[in-house]
């Protein structure tokens, strides 16, 4: 009923889709992780205006679908917002998806994928 | 009686109408235990929304003193950052690992921050000046990243806890509507015919049975005020 141990049991990691400040500050407390090459992977996702919905999706499947060792997956709300779909039909509950807030953009919790659940739960 | 699509397919015996009796018997405990879960579970599930809530907006709080700390790095360097952050970044130091807590049989995975030891990045960001503020900002941050890992194992215990309540819910359903239903109807037509057939066998001597009955009865009414 609930999930087996091995679907969250290496998964060690943060990853971030933010925008520069928010990116910046995360990896200052230490949640940079660059795996090792051939094939070497950033955890994180900068996003500034020019970056098109097409690579946030991209980054978006590949922290949640393909990178297995990734436990949480933070995202800004404006940038969660430009790829809405994708954000509220993900349901899953590895990795968990935050939605946090950025400088630029305070946190709105009318817009948030989970509190809009929990406020239909329980018919607000 | 309803109809014939409310009935097991079984004869009406005695012995099945005893087996009928047994299995209803199972299907309410078997009920009144799932509904106690339901209940436990949804009880859990109340208390971790209300506290998503109020983790929703400590967060917005804390990441609000955590964005003004790093513009107070940009000040203080004089400059952005960022570039040389995002390059030197190699290893996770801010790691998390998952534990399980186990709610009425369902294990609810917990996310848990931890910080390898050894390996600090950026050791030379903010070498020229502003040192003080960069290690005051990867403070702050590593709280608030702290604060987003305890709202992540709250979500995770939400999304978990939303599915197995439904699933929970629609066995108790079944066995309320469906299974009951079906093993009491059956039951029910079952010692009906039995009845019927017992009063077609002895069709005369009902009547003395009971007056008999009746007696016996006020027999054991006496004994009772007797003693």
């Amino acid at each position: 009923m609930a999930a087996p141990a091995s679907t969250y049991k290496d998964r060690e990691f943060l990853a971030v889709i933010g925008d520069e400040d928010s990116v910046t500050g995360l990896l200052l407390a230490g949640i940079g992780h660059v795996t090792q090459p051939p094939d070497s992977q950033k955890n994180f996702l900068v996003v500034d205006s020019k970056t098109d919905n097409a690579t946030i999706e991209e980054a978006f499947d590949r922290f949640t679908t393909q990178r297995k060792d990734i436990g949480i997956l933070l995202i800004n709300q404006h940038i969660a917002e430009r790829i809405r779909h994708r954000v509220d039909t993900y349901t899953a509950a590895f990795p968990a998806l935050l939605e946090i807030p950025s400088k630029d953009h305070p946190y709105d919790p009318e817009k948030d994928s989970v509190l809009r659940r929990v406020r239909r739960l329980f018919g607000e | 009686m309803s109809g014939a699509g409310n009935r097991e397919a079984v004869f009406p015996t005695r012995q099945s109408l005893g087996l009928m009796k047994a299995k209803l018997k199972g299907a309410q405990t078997g009920h009144d235990l799932l509904k106690r879960k339901s209940e436990a579970l949804t009880k859990r599930f109340r208390e971790i929304t209300r506290r998503i809530d109020e983790a929703k907006r400590k967060m917005g709080r804390v990441m609000q003193i955590a964005a003004f700390s790093l513009a107070e790095v940009t000040y203080a360097v004089g400059g952005n950052i960022g570039y040389q952050v995002q390059e030197s970044a190699k290893s996770a130091r801010f790691r998390i690992r998952t534990k399980q807590e186990n709610v009425s049989g369902v294990f609810l995975p917990a996310f848990e921050s931890y910080t390898t030891e050894g390996n600090s990045d950026f050791g030379l960001t903010g070498l020229g000046k502003g040192g003080q503020q960069v290690q005051r900002c990867r403070e702050t941050y590593a709280r608030a990243v702290e604060t987003l890992v305890e709202l992540a194992s709250l979500q995770t215990a939400f999304v978990i806890l939303d599915e197995v309540i439904k699933v929970v819910n629609r066995r108790v359903n079944a066995i309320e509507h469906v299974q009951n239903k079906k093993q009491r109807d059956t039951a029910a037509q079952d010692v009906e015919m039995k009845l019927r057939r017992e009063a077609a066998e002895k069709a005369g001597d009902d009547k003395e049975n009971e007056t008999s009955g009746g007696d016996l009865l006020g027999d054991e009414e006496d004994a009772d005020v007797i003693f």
